[in-house]
């Protein structure tokens, strides 16, 4: 079966066109391919005149990349638990690294095929969840804020509470993944992101529930085009996104709420499953390249950890006050640490009681939609049921008749 | 046809071709949104042909059809044979029930199952990134063997089973007389189960989003995760194209229909003549 | 005097029960295993007992999917009716046109129907023009069903046409000439003939719509989620494969029972279903 595969891989690739090789160092990897596992919308890829940067590290290496996407760190992780699918590069955030590192599932860099390393700002070094630096390198990092459209939010608000404020019924969007979601309720409880209290939790999911007939949706990268657009007004989204969609419409504005908020650093990996280890080290080093980081920055729109990155001429966001506060406009942070399992197992029922429980839209119209249900459920089962009883009827007669014949 | 009745018909192809009619409009925006219009432009058609991530994943749904809708057609011609030449009552009834498993089951059911089934197997195996094509073809056939079977027994049905004995009797090979007696009368089953097969592959979403891996992308699981971010019109551009190429097809296909009946039509009047 | 099946025939049926075994019975029992069973794979019920939790959401998408089934019929029939009683020419380019959207990614044309509704979305533009204010509709109930009959409603004119198009018109008449109204001999009569179709029809609509989850999501925002959104999220992201199984599970066995009611009064009076 492997070699079927092999043999598949090899036809697949003479069928796509031939790849042009430099870069003498890497030539046994050549023709080698990695599967990189990244975040939707988070990588250059040539849209819009930026670079593409998969296809410029293909160019350069000769290494054929294939790319796919996750939305949240849980659906990334769920994936790689399932143990169906090898990736060689994934781009987890540090409570996710936590975990992963905790449960075995990543394996040590070769920091000495990473020479670009050294571009690592000293602050994002020994953090947390790697305080040795054997597993991750960062790429980028931010915090979670408030994104909200001023012609429909007149007043600037300060505080994560306006998204319960019944003014923007209909509105208002929320994370559609626990952590993040749950994360907003506590901080306006003024829990910790990290509590391990069951009470603490089944209160964040009140507030939730609380907040669900109001919202408009929850939705994780579709923010990207309804708060564009202007179909919703109130979302809390990555400061580096707001800068993205701040291009696109520039009436939204953007505020760290004061009760504080998530801050968070995505960090390269290399799964332990990895097939292709070498070609894996070849591509982070290649993300640290300054001309690549750099593209990749103007891309995104996130802060940077890459000092070169900083320094380098072409780079447009240096100055941005979210994405590099200054000590004063800096808000109050704290970062996700991975929760214990019976935490995390109390998470995920809490969120899919919530994701299941019944309270759409406005009430009222809740209401209305849910006697129309019942009444329609209740048509259809009298329908079947008179169905039913009226053809034993017929053929109870029509038996009868036979058996009279 | 009455007013009324054209009236309605007329707003039920709107209520079907309205998003189609949206997708295509949009093809054509200036600007990268798929709801704001911004005037008229190309420039996504241009970047559909240099994206080749998307063009990657037609080719690899196309290859994927074409393999399993040709083998699902193979295994299951073999098998409504083997299962119309059943002579137990019970296996009959029970493996024509089996076969209607994938049909009746919800999707999503049937994916989680063999995803789990895959997963499971490669660990058995110890392979480690079991879900890739290999995985997605097996699904695949297994999801298009109960069209192929159902659309080729009542073809079986319908055929005299004396003539293949008289076949053999006549010195054939059984599989001879197979091909030479039983597969031309039962080519029109074949020939609808292959479409019905290649059709269902080619559009399947639910099932290969559960079976597929990171080597393999097809188009429906590639633009379930663009949706999942911001779709940009080139994949809009993508679905105009293809509708124009069935459209084109299907009044092709009509037109020849159409000139097949005429000449049929001439035929039969100059035989008319001739008699 | 039936013959003996042959080696050559045996080994056509075996290959295939084979293949049923692999790929249909044992991802079904891998199920079963899973949702009888913890993370560490000892038997527990617990995720059976967990289900009462989730008995609103069965509930929800049961109603909606019968409510999206109900309105399917009501707009497909008088259709399927309209089509059979054109000419045949027509016929055959009107149902081609039913089938075309099919050939469209439904992903696609579901996505491309948020741009329709959403509140700056296109009714509202145009409804804008008139003064008429915004209509909510994007995110509700109605357009998750909206979106359920838009996606499965040519499932349903297919075998309601086929049906009709097969109708003795010879009945018809003789009803009329024996002096029945109109109605009488839709009632009479055609529903009767077509009850095959029907069956097949909502068989083939209510399934897909129970257990969708690409609809909800994007035309319910994630407020409306049905039972297939929660399967979902147990495999792709809450990495919760034994809860995930058992919701399943009982899915499938609701369907299953569904199904067999529904083919119980088919076959009362017409046997085979069309498909």
């Amino acid at each position: 079966m492997k070699k079927l595969v092999a043999f598949l891989f090899a036809f697949l690739l003479a069928a796509s066109m031939a790849v042009p090789a430099f870069a003498a160092d890497a030539s046994d990897l050549e023709g080698t391919t990695i599967n990189v596992y990244n975040w939707g919308e988070y990588i250059s890829d040539g849209s819009e005149g930026s670079l593409d940067v998969n296809a410029e590290f293909t160019k350069r290496t000769g290494i054929k990349v294939n790319y796919n996407n996750y939305d949240t760190n849980e659906n990334m992780y769920a994936k790689l638990k399932s143990e169906g699918v090898s990736y060689d590069i994934v781009i987890p955030s540090d409570y996710m690294i936590q975990r992963m590192i905790e449960e075995d599932m990543l394996q040590k860099i070769d920091f000495s095929n990473i020479p670009n390393y050294k571009y690592i700002d000293e602050k994002y070094k020994g953090l947390y969840f790697d305080p040795n630096d054997e597993y991750s390198v960062p790429y980028n990092v931010g915090m979670v804020g408030l994104i909200y459209n001023t012609k429909m939010v007149t007043q600037a608000p300060t505080s994560w509470s306006v998204m319960w404020d019944e003014q923007y019924q209909g509105k208002i969007l929320m994370f559609d993944n626990p952590r993040d979601a749950f994360g907003i309720a506590q901080k306006l409880l003024g829990q910790s992101f990290n509590t391990t209290a069951e009470a603490d939790w089944k209160a964040a999911a009140d507030k939730l529930k609380e907040q669900k007939p109001i919202l408009q949706g929850y939705v994780m990268d579709d923010i990207f085009r309804k708060m564009e657009n202007g179909e919703a007004a109130i979302a809390p989204y990555y400061a580096g996104d707001f800068i993205t969609m701040h291009d696109n419409n520039p009436d939204l504005a953007f505020v760290y709420p004061q009760e504080g908020v998530n801050i968070f650093v995505d960090s390269i990996c290399i799964p332990k499953n990895a097939q292709n280890k070498a070609a894996a080290e070849a591509y982070i080093n290649f993300l640290l390249e300054p001309d690549i980081a750099v593209a990749n920055a103007n891309y995104l729109g996130y802060a940077s950890p890459n000092t070169a990155v900083l320094s380098h001429a072409d780079y447009e966001l240096k100055d941005n006050e979210y994405l590099y506060p200054t000590a004063a406009q800096t808000p109050e942070t704290e970062y996700f640490y991975n929760l214990p399992q019976e935490t995390l197992n109390l998470m995920t029922n809490l969120w899919s009681e919530l994701k299941a429980s019944q309270s759409g839209d406005a009430e009222a119209e809740q209401a209305a939609g849910s006697i129309w249900l019942y009444v329609g459920i209740g048509v259809v089962v009298v329908a079947i049921a008179g169905v039913i009883i009226y053809k034993t009827v017929q053929k109870k007669k029509r038996d009868f008749a036979d058996a009279e014949d | 046809m009455k007013t009324a009745s054209k009236l309605y018909l007329f707003l039920i192809f709107l209520f079907l071709y309205a998003p189609i009619f949206v997708l295509i409009f949009f093809s054509f925006n200036a600007s990268n949104s798929t709801s704001l219009f911004a005037g008229f432009s190309l420039r996504w058609y241009e970047s559909l042909f240099q994206d080749q991530a998307t063009l990657r994943s037609l080719y690899n749904s196309l290859i994927l059809a074409v393999v399993s809708s040709l083998a699902a057609t193979v295994l299951g011609t073999a098998a409504a044979v083997g299962i119309d030449t059943m002579r137990q009552k019970w296996l009959k009834s029970s493996v024509l029930s089996v076969t209607n498993i994938p049909m009746m089951n919800p999707e999503i059911v049937t994916g989680i199952s063999m995803m789990l089934l895959f997963v499971f197997a490669g660990k058995l195996l110890g392979i480690r990134d079991v879900l890739g094509f290999w995985t997605l073809l097996f699904a695949h056939i297994t999801f298009n063997l109960p069209y192929v079977i159902l659309s080729i027994l009542p073809k079986l049905r319908q055929m005299d089973p004396h003539l293949s004995e008289a076949a053999q009797d006549l010195g054939c090979t059984p599989a001879r007389s197979f091909f030479k007696v039983v597969l031309p009368g039962i080519m029109p089953g074949v020939v609808t189960g292959l479409v019905m097969a290649f059709t269902m592959s080619l559009d399947d979403f639910i099932i290969s989003y559960f079976t597929n891996g990171p080597s393999f992308q097809t188009l429906p699981v590639r633009i379930y995760s663009m949706t999942k971010r911001r779709v940009t019109p080139d994949i809009y551009a993508l679905f105009t194209l293809i509708f124009v190429a069935i459209l084109v097809l299907l009044i092709l296909y009509n037109i020849a229909q159409a000139q097949g009946e005429k000449r049929i039509n001439k035929k039969l009047a100059v035989k008319e003549i001739e008699n | 005097m039936e013959q003996k099946p042959s080696l050559l025939q045996k080994l056509a049926s075996a290959q295939y029960i084979l293949w049923s075994l692999i790929f249909i019975i044992a991802p079904l029992i891998l199920v079963v295993y899973y949702a009888f069973t913890d993370a560490q794979g000892q038997f527990t019920l617990a995720n059976i007992q967990q289900l009462s939790s989730y008995s609103g959401i069965f509930l929800r998408s049961i109603g909606y999917g019968l409510v999206a089934t109900v309105i399917c019929l009501l707009l497909s029939y008088p259709f399927a009716y309209i089509l059979s009683q054109s000419g045949a020419k027509r016929q055959s380019t009107m149902i081609l046109l039913v089938m075309l959207p099919m050939w469209m990614n439904f992903l696609l044309r579901t996505y491309s129907w948020m741009t329709i509704l959403e509140d700056t979305g296109l009714i509202n533009t145009f409804l804008g023009f008139f003064g008429v204010g915004p209509l909510h509709m994007i995110n509700t109930g109605g357009a998750v069903i909206l979106g359920m009959v838009y996606n499965f409603i040519p499932y349903m004119i297919l075998p309601l046409y086929s049906v009709m198009s097969k109708l003795d018109k010879s009945l018809i008449e003789a009803a009329q000439d024996l002096g029945a109204s109109r109605l009488a001999v839709v009632r009479k009569v055609i529903f009767p003939l077509s009850v095959p179709g029907v069956v097949s029809g909502i068989t083939m609509v209510f399934v897909p719509c129970v257990s969708t989850f690409y609809i909800s999501q994007k035309l319910g925002g994630g407020t409306f989620s049905l039972i297939g959104d929660i399967i979902e999220m147990q495999f792709q992201t809450a990495y919760n494969y034994n809860l995930g199984a058992a919701l399943s599970l009982v899915l499938m066995v609701l369907i299953l029972i569904c199904m067999a009611v529904m083919n119980r009064f088919a076959d009362q009076d017409s046997g085979a279903m069309v498909i």
